[in-house]
């Protein structure tokens, strides 16, 4: 049957296309290489339980990147929450309580970034960078370098309905999945997105045409903030413990996810499809990978082979002028190749042409 | 908008649409303007004129709510503005539109996104009612100045533009808004000469239309031919100001180059 012209452009333009077909590859190249893992669904519901705090900071830090900003304090904030949660639930007994001082120190974090960035002016990498190590450091200070175990969590209704079970199936994969369609609207429909978007784009402009660049920023931060401690709270019920290094690990791996799903380094652009995406092959190559037989000391190499391949894959799909460009190069090289004759210096520029 | 409202019934009583008395600006410093005592009347077109750095277009920043002055006061319709409040939301809600110089479009963003940025039409909880705002865009673009007309849609990112057609997308945005006072800097800069035609052309049809405008342009003959009043800013200073028919055009532009010399001199 064939396809309208402008259906199939249509589906060209769905947001995180090139994304997602990299998902589905790794998929499918998991489920050949080890079927007995991949062909069942526990592995699955194993990702869903693992990749949602992962998820939720990524989709956070998409608005965020969005705006031009970057938020490199987010793992202290899952250190910082996490602590907040298990000793407030612990001494007030009730984790509602914990959570909501959770959140609340997450945001305070995040307010104390936007005004350091929106309104003294520290760049945002350098603001959060600093305030990474004050809180991260707090952190070890108020728990007095210990861990806690929270035994005894998952009795509580707030327990099951954060980090419980249906049937096998985890339900902060539904969070998550929820705190990422809310901001997809967020962003692309809503005034705030569209803000972060333009200033992303250009500060300036988006200053001129009405834009309250300060406040808005600082709303960015805060919103990263809150999310950044949600996904702590998620993180640390699903562990039923909390660390003091529980966030170090997250760092790198969310600007991966972001990265590797599209969203522009530079800002003004971000693809909240793409994230989700790229949450998800991040979360899932580790245990892809064992599965398959690999050892473990591969996952990193591996990721840096997607992360590559993703990052190529947008600019072909997305930027035809440097698709064409690329080509251009390439061919420009291979005919240098098969024609290196004596006398190849001009053929080269021609066929760089 | 809500605020333009009760300001509409009152369009008759009021003198100045805008008025800068006694304003200074200053960065750091430099002395952007000093002592700048600057009106536009209800119907009156303003030709701005000065040498590259005197201050014009600071001065239509601190008109337009971008930059706010280190000390004077600003009028709108015969009411002092709290510098505090006055911002570009606040100069739209009071009808003043404003297509500044250089790059007023964020590039990445399709173009009915541009047209609405910053007085987004939103339903509830703020969720852009993107459709309308698509469409109100696609009627735009059909008859915006400076467009070949060649498959651009509101979809269209900025980056798919000319220079011409984004100075239009510019001046679209403004028309759209049916502001009291249009100011304009150096709308034609990227434009080719029949879109300039049709530029002077709108900048007439606000004077028809009962409205004002502040006018900046490079080009002494099309500010000559439009403006119902040249004024003249030289390092930041007024330094003259002139009534249509008050001065040729041919001495207004020995006028300018002797500024404009002097600045040279004085700088060397």
């Amino acid at each position: 049957m064939p396809v309208p012209e402008s259906a199939r452009k249509r589906f060209l333009e769905t947001e995180g296309l090139p994304i997602i077909a990299v998902l589905l590859a790794l998929v499918i190249v998991f489920m050949i290489a080890a079927p007995d893992v991949f062909l069942g669904y526990r592995i699955y519901m194993s990702f869903l339980a693992t990749v949602p705090p992962l998820l939720v900071l990524a989709a956070a830090l998409t608005l965020l990147i969005a705006a031009g900003e970057i938020d490199l304090s987010f793992p202290s904030v899952i250190a910082l929450s996490g602590w907040v949660l298990a000793y407030f639930t612990h001494v007030l007994g009730s984790p509602w309580f914990g959570l909501l001082l959770a959140l609340v120190a997450g945001g305070l974090v995040g307010w104390m970034n936007g005004i350091l960035v929106a309104r003294i002016g520290v760049p945002s990498i350098i603001a959060t960078l600093a305030t990474q190590f004050l809180w991260g450091g707090l952190t070890t200070v108020f728990s007095q370098g210990l861990s806690y175990s929270l035994g005894e969590v998952d009795q509580y209704l707030l327990w099951q309905l954060l980090v419980g079970r249906i049937g096998p199936f985890p339900v902060q994969a539904l969070w998550s999945l929820a705190v990422a369609g809310v901001l997809w609207l967020v962003l692309n429909r809503h005034r705030f997105g569209e803000h972060l978007l333009f200033i992303g784009d250009n500060a300036r402009v988006a200053e001129v045409v009405g834009v309250n660049v300060e406040r808005e920023k600082i709303r960015a931060f805060m919103l990263m903030g809150v999310l950044a401690a949600f996904a702590s709270v998620l993180l640390t019920f699903e562990n039923r413990s909390f660390f003091n290094t529980q966030g170090g690990g997250y760092l790198l791996e969310v600007m991966a996810a972001v990265f590797i799903g599209g969203t522009s380094v530079f800002g003004g652009r971000a693809s909240l499809v793409g994230t989700v995406a790229g949450s998800f092959i991040i979360g899932m190559v580790e245990a892809g990978l064992v599965a398959t037989g690999l050892q473990g000391f591969w996952v990193r190499a591996v990721v840096g082979v997607v992360f590559l391949a993703a990052v190529i894959g947008h600019i072909v799909i997305e930027e035809p002028e440097r698709r064409s460009a690329f080509v251009r190069a390439l061919r420009a090289r291979y005919d240098f190749v098969r024609k290196s004759s004596p006398g190849g210096g001009s053929r080269e520029r021609r066929g760089a042409r | 908008m809500s605020e333009a409202a009760p300001m509409e019934s009152a369009a008759q009583s009021f003198r100045h649409v805008v008025r800068l008395e006694k304003v200074e600006m200053t960065f750091g410093k430099v002395q952007a303007l000093s002592n700048v005592d600057f009106a536009v009347g209800r119907n009156e077109i303003v030709g701005l004129l000065g040498d590259n750095g005197a201050g014009k277009s600071t001065l239509i920043k601190i008109v337009s709510g971008v930059l706010r002055p280190t000390a004077g006061n600003v009028w709108v319709r015969d009411r002092p503005q709290d510098p505090d409040q006055y911002s570009v939301r606040k100069a739209h809600d009071l009808r003043i539109e404003t297509v500044h110089q250089g790059q007023t479009l964020g590039e990445k963003q399709p173009l009915w996104r541009n047209l609405f940025v910053g007085r987004q039409i939103t339903g509830r909880f703020g969720f852009i009612d993107v459709k309308k705002e698509k469409e109100i865009a696609d009627q735009l673009l059909r008859r915006a100045i400076g467009f070949r007309g060649h498959g651009i849609t509101a979809d269209s990112t900025v980056l798919d533009l000319s220079g011409g057609e984004r100075q239009g997308i510019a001046i679209a945005r403004a028309m759209y808004f049916e502001a009291d006072l249009i100011v304009l800097d150096e709308p034609t800069t990227a434009l080719a000469v029949s879109e300039v035609r049709k530029v002077l052309a709108f900048v007439e049809g606000v004077k028809a239309g009962g409205r004002a405008c502040i006018y900046i342009e490079h080009n002494l003959a099309h500010v000559h031919e439009v403006a119902d009043r040249l004024v003249i800013l030289d390092r930041g200073r007024v330094v003259g100001q002139f009534a249509k028919g008050e001065i040729s055009l041919a001495d207004l532009t020995a006028r300018m180059i002797a500024l404009h010399e002097g600045r040279t001199h004085a700088g060397a």
